[in-house]
């Protein structure tokens, strides 16, 4: 009896929780001249694909392939750099023992919490004298370099817990380190570096701040600048497009939470993933 | 660093500690190797960087013309003869102070709820409630959001409350996180009080939230330290001006107006480090109130 009176709350607050997403998949369908009186419903009355269109055309001359094939590029590229740079630099703190060890990782631990605005302009006035602005290198670049050391810790967390044994039986059969790392280490830290993976490319894909500094020309824009481009546009014309190019946005994500929406929860109750 | 090492490890189950590996001399070298990416990163990326941004705050510089020294003119600047600076910080506080109790409130009272469920109708309600903590940060639905408070959005006195709600519907990730601390309160605990007589309200108060204290700290700095820097959201539901009437400049949107549209990169870097500066002050203070109210199992 308690038991479905909790029930009920949660489904309660699930549908106070779901009501923006549902919302705005029925104004994604909604006739543009229905759209202001929709605005308070939630269910279309008719229903249309003009938007869906729309926002297939794209926004500011480009089409809506022209930027998911962008955001493809950098979210791919910002997750292979994380997972191999990473996965590299945690092994050394996790498994090898060196004489700054200590402080090095003390460092990787504080530049979680600074603030990228810190180092932001700096890296901008390098990447515009190296003519790198309007390119996807800024994007990607640091993932290569490790830069987001929340993942280093992640995967610092779970090599600390693969057994000792293991390294010792390697190192008897000729193993270095590179070899240890290579066929000990990383087969056996998969589940650390799906979670890096899956949370690199949904955090890259939402990522706006840095696009938005970086990339300047239509075509190099991502599918968050491509949204971006509706900002500014009063007209109610160009509402049915945005809210289904929002859509579109939202799905690589819904996907990859439908999929792996385990490694996802067991990742944030364990190292407290901001999500 | 200490700072940061309990910050980060606080809801972290211990990690097995092996014995280190035995013979360090010949690795020494090799480790480095492995920790090359990340050196270079640290290096490039991270430490000269913060000197550069440091120097720069104390110049004038347009990014083409070489940076001019004026000492403290900027910092100056910034608290006396700049209105629009101390609007950013007012409208920052004032979405720090209410986003995060009202997001660790919710996340805390839905990880009760689901908490005295158990099995797979637990499972899926925290999967389906921790979804928009990924869905939230995107453009996409921070349009949407714009579209549902249309009219709260274009009036001064509600925009801003528009952006904390935008904030505390994303209570998903808090939430696993409390919900993973509950789960590890031993449940004698809660017999022993029962036995005694302990009321549902009693046994929140004297045992749930004391033992939870450790994970409500670590989820207050780290939504603190990410509340101050909130961008793409204000960005979105202001029409990327922080309107109307100034009501949602967050310090960020300043920021990057500032830096990147007027190219004043020397005033933006001072303001980057007083908001460096903020958060660590405050990050501080929280750790000091810390000792009088989180409780670390041992010291019960």
């Amino acid at each position: 009896m308690r038991r479905a009176g909790v029930v009920v709350l949660c489904l309660a607050a699930l549908a106070l929780v779901l009501y923006p997403i549902v919302w705005l998949l029925s104004a994604s369908l909604t006739p543009v001249e229905d759209l202001v009186a929709h605005l308070r419903s939630l269910f279309p009355g008719r229903i249309t694909a003009d938007g869906y269109r729309g926002a297939l055309e794209g926004a500011g001359g480009e089409s809506f392939w022209t930027f998911l094939g962008n955001s493809t590029i950098v979210a791919s590229g910002a997750v292979i750099g994380n997972v191999v740079s990473c996965s590299l630099a945690a092994y050394a703190f996790a498994r090898l023992r060196f004489r700054l060890s200590g402080p090095l990782f003390a460092f990787a631990l504080l530049t979680i919490m600074l603030p990228a605005h810190v180092t932001l302009i700096p890296q901008y006035v390098v990447f515009q004298h190296l003519e790198m602005i309007d390119t996807f290198v800024p994007l990607i670049l640091p993932k290569l370099l490790a830069t987001d050391a929340f993942f280093v810790f992640l995967m610092v967390q779970f090599m600390r817990g693969i057994p000792h044994e293991l390294d010792e039986a390697a190192k008897i059969d000729g193993c270095g380190p590179v070899r240890n790392y290579r066929y000990v280490v990383l087969p056996l830290s998969r589940p650390a570096m799906v979670t890096t993976a899956i949370f690199t490319f949904i955090w890259t894909w939402n990522d706006f701040f840095s696009q938005l500094i970086y990339l300047s020309s239509t075509e190099n824009y991502t599918i968050p600048m491509g949204l971006r481009l509706f900002i500014d546009q009063t007209s109610s014309s160009s509402y049915g497009p945005m809210f289904a190019m929002s859509v579109l946005s939202l799905v690589p994500i819904g996907l990859f939470f439908l999929a792996f929406q385990r490694f996802l929860v067991a990742g944030v109750a364990t190292t407290g993933l901001k999500g | 660093m200490v700072l940061a090492e309990r910050v980060s490890s606080a809801p972290v189950k211990p990690a097995a500690e092996g014995a280190p590996p035995r013979r360090p001399s010949r690795s020494q070298g090799v480790a480095y190797l492995f920790l090359g990416p990340w050196l270079l990163g640290a290096i490039g990326l991270t430490v000269a960087p913060m000197v550069v941004s440091l120097y720069l705050s104390f110049t004038d510089y347009d990014l083409f013309n070489p940076p001019k020294w004026v000492g403290l003119g900027n910092y100056a600047k910034l608290f006396g003869d700049d209105p629009r600076y101390l609007r950013s910080v007012g409208v920052t506080l004032r979405y720090v102070a209410w986003s995060v109790p009202l997001k660790l409130v919710l996340a805390l009272a839905v990880a009760l709820l689901l908490n005295s469920l158990r099995g797979k109708g637990q499972a899926f309600f925290r999967s389906a409630f921790y979804a928009p903590s990924l869905l939230g940060a995107s453009v996409g639905l921070a349009l949407a959001w714009r579209a549902i408070f249309d009219t709260w959005v274009d009036t001064p006195d509600h925009a801003l409350l528009t952006i904390v709600l935008l904030s505390a519907w994303q209570f998903g990730a808090p939430m696993v996180i409390f919900l993973a601390g509950l789960q590890q309160i031993p449940r004698d605990l809660f017999d022993a009080a029962a036995v005694d007589g302990a009321g549902w309200w009693r046994r929140l108060w004297s045992i749930t939230l004391p033992m939870l204290s450790p994970v409500l700290f670590f989820n207050l700095v780290l939504e603190t330290i990410h509340a101050f820097q909130a961008f793409t959201q204000a960005f979105v539901v202001s029409g990327g001006r922080g309107g109307p009437a100034d009501s949602t400049l967050f310090y960020t949107l300043y920021l990057y107006e500032r830096g990147f549209t007027e190219f004043r990169m020397g005033y933006a870097s001072a303001m980057a480090w007083v908001l460096l500066v903020a958060i660590a002050v405050i990050t501080a203070v929280l750790f000091r109130t810390s000792r009088y109210w989180v409780f670390y199992g041992d010291e019960r």
